[in-house]
Order: C-alpha cells, then structure tokens, then sequence
C-alpha cells in the first residue's frame, strides 16, 4: 500500500494487507490507513510484483557506502522555496 | 412541536443507531484484520449520523431532552427503526447482504434528503452522503464477490438473500408520516426510490450470479414500534450502563 499524504508529495509505502482483488484493495487500503486523514491518493501493488534485495547481499549491496560521507550533500543551505527535496 | 417531523426524524435516526449497534458487535471478531476495521469504521459512521439525529430530536422534543436521553432511555416500543436493521448478525454472508440491501436503499434516501425542504434534515444528509456512498459501493463489491466467488461463498451469499429478502419490504412502506413529510417537501417519496433500489440491486445481483427471491409477504412493524425479539437484546446491551449509572460520565 502506497499512499500520498498531500499534493505535491510522493506516495509513500505505509504496508500491507490482504485482499481479493485490486479493487479490494483499495477499499481496505482506505479503511485500514487513511481513516485518520492520513492521505488523498492510494496506490496498490500485489506483493508478487516486487522484486526484493536478498539480505544475504546486504553487505555487497550496501555496506560500501557506510564511509562515504562526502556522499550526503549536507554542505548546502537549501532556500525554503524549494520545499521538498 | 411538529409530532410527525420528530417521528420522522427518529425513524432514520434509529436506523442509524440500532444498525450502528449491531455493527461494532462484529470489532474483534472480523473473518480477516482488514474487515474487522473495515465493518466497525462503517458502524462508526451510522453511530455519528445517528449522534446528530438524536441530537435534533432532542432538541425538538425540548429542554428536558438530549441525545444520550433519546438513545439509551427509550424503550423498545418507542424505537422507530425498520426491522431489517435490528436482526441477528448471522454469519458474514448474512451481515454483507444486509448492509447491501439496506445500504443501497440508504444510498437513495439520503440523496433524495439533499433536496429536504428542512435545513437540518439536508445538513445531515449532506453530511452523511459521503459516507453512505462509501457503505453502498462496500456492500456491493462484497456481494458480486461473495455471489461470484467459490460454491460455497455463492450458497452462504444467496441463502443469506432468500433469509433477509420478507425484511426488505417494510422500507419502502408509507405511512400516514410519511405522506405528511413529502406534502412538505420534508420527507422522501419512497415510490420513486423503490425503482431506483429495484434496477440497482437487480444489477448488482446479476453481476454476483445470484437469484432474486420472488416478492412475497414481507415483514412490517418497525416503523411503528412493533418490533422483533431481537430489539430487546440489541438495547439490553446498549442501555444497561447508563440505565444503572444514569449521571455516569467518561
């Protein structure tokens, strides 16, 4: 379950539940996540469509980048125009 | 005080209230995490429409009166709700079917009410709209999956429509209060809403592969206070608290 919490924002993966079907899900999408005002756009995806990383590559997948700082760009001022990156 | 504008008013009030009622029994005890939240969401909306129903009652009835006094101490031959909505919940065949039956006819009432000639009647029902299309569209997808769906959904599914269909005549029924509210521009024409419910449930019905069940005698009394054995029970549980404490607060 994918959802955006407002204009201008990307969905966001808010997790996972059972269904029949794709129009299902989107119903128990919109009971289970936005009955608190959480979101104005659902998207779904049945799990089986998504490839995932296996954790026995984590260290090859993602452990090179631990000791590259000069990586985060974290020596800008970002102008509040921009809003969010 | 209008006596057949406050009948009125607590007629689709109670709706609300008893169905709401009868919904929350099923928190905690959904077939599946999803429908559970899914079921008591949708009893909490027929809670809070019922909420502003009884609060205009209340008011209606005067200063003595508040919504708390007009849901939990009000016995069952002055409730005004229609039967279907006080029967046993039965298994989750039984509970989809009713809320498609009567969610459906709920659909049409409440867009008809849009056009209610009494304001707060229209607030409610522009309110309530949103959330009772929602109800509407739920229950039907339900059916065409339950109707569609193994032999053995299909059997619970239509077993369940033979069984509520003799409740379901009593919504379209018209009474004295009602011919009074539509003279008024008040009430809505359930001859005409009868039609719509017809073509929309015969559509629906179709698409779940399930059968009809022929009119016949149909069940009535609700809307008069005449109501089933099972009323007792739904208010027993609802009253009993504020009965025995009646100053108790949260």
């Amino acid at each position: 379950m994918f959802i955006r919490s407002r204009n201008g924002l990307s969905h966001k993966h808010v997790g996972s539940l059972h269904a029949p079907d794709a129009d299902m899900a989107i119903k128990n999408a919109r009971d289970v996540y936005t009955r608190r005002s959480e979101g104005i756009s659902i998207w779904v995806v049945e799990s089986e469509a998504i490839t995932a990383s296996s954790p026995d590559e984590n260290e090859p997948l993602f452990a090179p980048a631990d000791d590259k700082v000069y990586r985060h760009p974290t020596f800008y001022d970002i102008p509040d125009e921009v809003g969010h990156m | 005080m209008d006596q057949n504008l406050l009948e009125y008013t607590l007629r689709i009030g109670d709706n609300a209230l008893i169905l709401g009622q009868r919904l929350s029994e099923w928190c905690g005890h959904g077939p599946i995490l999803e429908q559970d939240i899914a079921l008591s969401n949708i009893a909490l909306d027929h809670i809070g429409q019922a909420r502003m129903l009884m609060q205009y009652a209340a008011e209606q009835k005067g200063a003595d009166f508040t919504e708390d006094k007009m849901a939990f101490f009000r016995d069952i031959w002055e409730y005004r709700n229609a039967l279907i909505v006080e029967l046993e919940n039965g298994d989750w065949a039984k509970t989809i079917c009713r809320q498609f039956l009567f969610d459906t006819y709920n659909y049409y009432f409440y867009t008809a009410l849009l056009s209610s000639a009494d304001e707060r009647l229209k607030e409610i029902a522009q309110k309530a709209i949103k959330e009772v299309s929602y109800h509407a569209q739920w229950s039907a997808e339900w059916i065409i999956r339950l109707g569609d769906g193994t032999e053995e959904s299909h059997q619970k599914a239509q077993n369940a429509l033979n069984e509520l269909w003799e409740w379901t005549g009593e919504l379209f029924e018209m009474d004295a209060v009602d011919e009074d509210m539509i003279s008024k521009g008040i009430g809505v024409d359930l001859t005409q809403l009868k039609k719509d419910w017809n073509v929309k449930v015969d559509q629906i019905l179709e698409m779940a592969t399930l059968k009809r069940p022929e009119d016949a005698w149909m069940q009535s009394g609700g809307k008069q206070g005449e109501h089933t054995e099972y009323l007792g029970y739904v208010l027993a549980e609802m009253q009993h608290l504020p009965r025995m404490y009646p100053e108790a607060n949260w």
